[in-house]
């Protein structure tokens, strides 16, 4: 058994529970906080100090053993700022972020959120490359972000590192990718009908001639 | 490392036979050896898993033990006296559910001019779709068609499903990956645009769209994006507790609770999509889950006392590489895309015993049955397991290329002192997917109950009795949007007369007269986790 001290109250858990585990053993049905449990959604951000220590720490709760003596306070929510535009009337210059995240270009340096990513991420990294509006560099960089929010929480300038990322990311994705030409393809042949004949024709096979073709297909080496 | 001595004398013999396994390509079994092997070990064939349901229009139907307890259950507004004509939201289209077949369809409703608003009982993108891993599948390159794919769907889906709706899955699939790509999804591309894709089990072609191991989360995220910069109201934490219909038996809206205080607020609509997901919680048959925290099943339990049909409620997909070990995420996902990109299940003894692209239902039945009368299992300490031999990969494709594919694999496993690219890992099955759900039509409304539209994994009827890899992310896409085009223009048609709560009256008295009287209230809305609390 181990001593936690959820929100600063006592209590005794067993070992290798994780610390969302650790909290429900202690009795909490949650609400708020829990999400995925399982290290996608962010939902579970979470600071801990181990008692005697001075450094900080953040963790996602479902991702992360208990230890002895820790201090643990979740941080269900934290308010970002998100900006609104429309991703069809935006253009991938570094305009774009000048913006709709002007705080980003007044970074110390300070590399708060880097040490506090629960992803371990290189987060001053990216920000830096959205300053320099090189946004496939920080959607790459950016790109395993869970957008919970610890290290906006961590920032003396003020700057929501996801939703920026999250903005680099679409950028990206919508305009700086190469297009996928077998695709654009594909749906034109669908929208002219062209598909249409082969699917009705597999859709009016009785189904013990279905199974005769699927028993028999090839498949792609 | 935190093997124990009997996991790595297993160990040993999966690496001495390592080179010869990654040589091997197993077998792929007949269809009589795999219906064999189905019926002897895949958990939807033990019937004390099951019950007949008693009540409602599915009577007379076998349904999960859990579930039916659920369908058996009280309404949570049994007992409460609300007033329907206090309305505190009004809107044209009501979206149930903030995942991804809950955002495409606001998206869509809201493109189309309609008055929208999302509900949902936990945050938006709290959802299977945010921990999809592997990809989406979708017909678009030159040697694949929809008529392809369509063939690769039912069977799979052991020709039970729904032609019409297979049909505009596969149809509307390229349009789909074009409309996240339009969006801003990163799909993972070759320099020159081509689209990397890849096998998952049961597919004959390699049409397996991803985004790293990030897929879903990369969709959802961007959705929810999306869903905000059209400023769409989305009222979190706000679970539906039950529908309202009118007195013309349309949908017409919800009783929705604030889970944090409990407050009670009316929400009025001309239709309603519901888009609650999966039931993983619902822990059918003891398996532990790979699902999100809030998958209950609430809308299935919703619809059917409001009188719409539940098909293939019996039928879970039990994803066959459930983390086995470490005991901290017991449960959870190791994607397929593993398996797709050449690791191999291999049993105790370093045998590589099946193919590893069976579909799922086979692939699960086939871990059972080493772990079980083969006895060809490695002890966890929780049960049995087998290895999957992910070192396999890069010696397959080259050092580096699991750290770039499968990054969030890595991740998880390296928290726990586990280094995948250089030892294997231990596998169970985990239940992952509800293969049914309500019935609908091809323009996404159930078959009984009007304007009431279902979208993602709620639906039963497209997957039929087995989903593959891929095509869930893409049913949630396209029948999200379908929904949210098909409610818009329904609302627009739509008179909302009286609103009422008879039909709850009537399914309780229903239960009355059945003889049931049970000490539980639904839908279920979270598990249970918390030790030493009473369920309610």
């Amino acid at each position: 058994m181990v001593n936690v001290y959820l929100m600063g109250k006592k209590y005794e858990v067993p070992e290798g529970l994780t610390i969302m585990g650790a909290m429900e053993y202690a009795g909490y049905q949650l609400v708020r906080g829990c999400g995925c449990r399982n290290g996608f959604c962010g939902a579970c951000s979470t600071i801990y100090r181990i008692k005697g220590e001075r450094e900080l720490h953040a963790c996602l709760a479902c991702q992360t053993t208990v230890e002895n003596d820790m201090y643990i306070a979740t941080l269900p929510f934290f308010p970002l700022e998100k900006q609104v535009y429309d991703i069809n009337e935006i253009k991938p210059d570094a305009q774009v972020m000048m913006q709709l995240y002007p705080e980003i270009y007044s970074c110390i340096g300070c590399n708060a959120c880097t040490k506090a990513c629960t992803q371990g991420l290189n987060v001053m990294q990216y920000i830096a490359y959205a300053q320099r509006g090189d946004f496939a560099a920080c959607a790459e960089e950016s790109f395993d972000c869970v957008m919970c929010g610890v290290c906006s929480s961590r920032c003396p300038a003020g700057i929501s590192h996801p939703q920026v990322a999250e903005l680099a990311r679409r950028l990206n994705g919508k305009y700086l990718m190469p297009e996928a030409k077998h695709l654009t393809e594909r749906v034109k042949e669908i929208q002219d009908g062209l598909m249409e004949k082969e699917i009705e024709a597999i859709m009016a096979k009785p189904i013990s001639e279905l199974k005769e073709l699927y028993n028999h297909r090839d498949i792609e080496k | 490392m935190m093997y124990t001595p009997e996991m790595l004398a297993s160990m040993k013999k999966v690496e001495a036979a390592r080179e010869k396994n990654i040589a091997l390509e197993p077998r792929r079994l007949t269809a009589e050896e795999k219906e064999a092997l189905l019926k002897q070990y895949h958990p939807d064939y033990k019937d004390e898993g099951f019950v007949t349901i008693e009540v409602g229009p599915n009577k007379g139907e076998k349904a999960p033990v859990e579930l039916n307890e659920m369908l058996t259950a009280h309404s949570r507004v049994a007992d409460m006296d609300l007033d329907l004509t206090k309305v505190d939201y009004d809107v044209d289209v009501l979206v149930i559910g903030g995942g991804g077949a809950g955002s495409s369809a606001a998206i869509e409703a809201h493109e189309a001019g309609a008055n929208v608003m999302i509900v949902t009982k936990l945050r938006i993108g709290d959802a299977n779709t945010m921990m999809a891993e592997g990809g989406i599948q979708a017909a678009d390159k030159p040697n694949d068609s929809p008529a392809q794919h369509y063939l690769d769907v039912m069977g799979g889906g052991h020709y039970a499903n729904r032609p019409e709706l297979v049909k505009k899955l596969v149809m509307d699939g390229p349009i789909a990956i074009k409309w996240l790509n339009e969006l801003g999804v990163e799909f993972d591309k070759d320099e020159d645009g081509t689209m990397i894709t890849t096998h998952g089990g049961g597919t004959s072609r390699k049409r397996m769209h991803a985004a790293a191991d990030y897929s879903g989360a990369e969709i959802m995220r961007t959705l929810r994006d999306e869903v905000l910069n059209r400023q769409i109201p989305v009222v979190d934490f706000t679970a539906a507790i039950e529908l309202i219909l009118d007195t013309e038996g349309k949908a017409a809206g919800a009783v929705l609770q604030n889970m944090e205080t409990g407050e009670i607020l009316i929400a009025r609509a001309k239709t309603v999509v519901i888009a609650t997901g999966g039931a993983g919680r619902m822990h059918y048959q003891g398996f532990p889950t790979s699902n999100h925290y809030g998958a209950t099943a609430d809308g299935l339990i919703l619809g059917y006392r409001a009188g719409a049909k539940l098909l293939y409620q019996d039928t879970l997909q039990y994803h066959p590489t459930g983390v086995a070990f470490p005991a901290q995420i017991f449960g959870a996902l190791v994607t397929e895309k593993v398996r797709s990109m050449g690791a191999k299940l291999i049993n105790s003894e370093g045998e590589a015993y099946i193919h590893p692209l069976e579909t799922r239902d086979v692939n699960a039945a086939g871990v059972i049955r080493e772990c079980s009368t083969n006895n060809k299992g490695v002890d966890t300490g929780m049960g049995k397991a087998v290895w999957l031999d992910t070192p396999m990969i890069d010696m397959i494709h080259g050092k580096g290329t699991l750290e770039k594919r499968l990054p969030a694999m890595l991740r998880m496993y390296l928290k726990y002192g586990i280094d995948m690219r250089e030892v294997p890992i231990l596998i169970y099955p985990t239940l992952h997917y509800q293969n049914g759900g309500l019935e609908i039509r091809a323009n996404g409304e159930t078959t009984c109950v009007k304007n009431l539209f279902v979208a993602g994994e709620a639906v039963g009827g497209i997957h039929g009795r087995n989903r593959l890899m891929g095509n869930s992310l893409l049913d949630i896409i396209v029948f999200g949007r379908n929904a949210g085009q098909q409610s818009a223009k329904a609302a627009k048609e739509t008179t909302v007369k009286e609103l009422t709560l008879e039909h709850v009256k009537k399914y309780e008295a229903e239960l009355k007269n059945a003889g049931i009287n049970s000490d539980k209230y639904s839908p279920k809305l979270l598990p249970n986790y918390a030790k030493g609390r009473k369920d309610i």
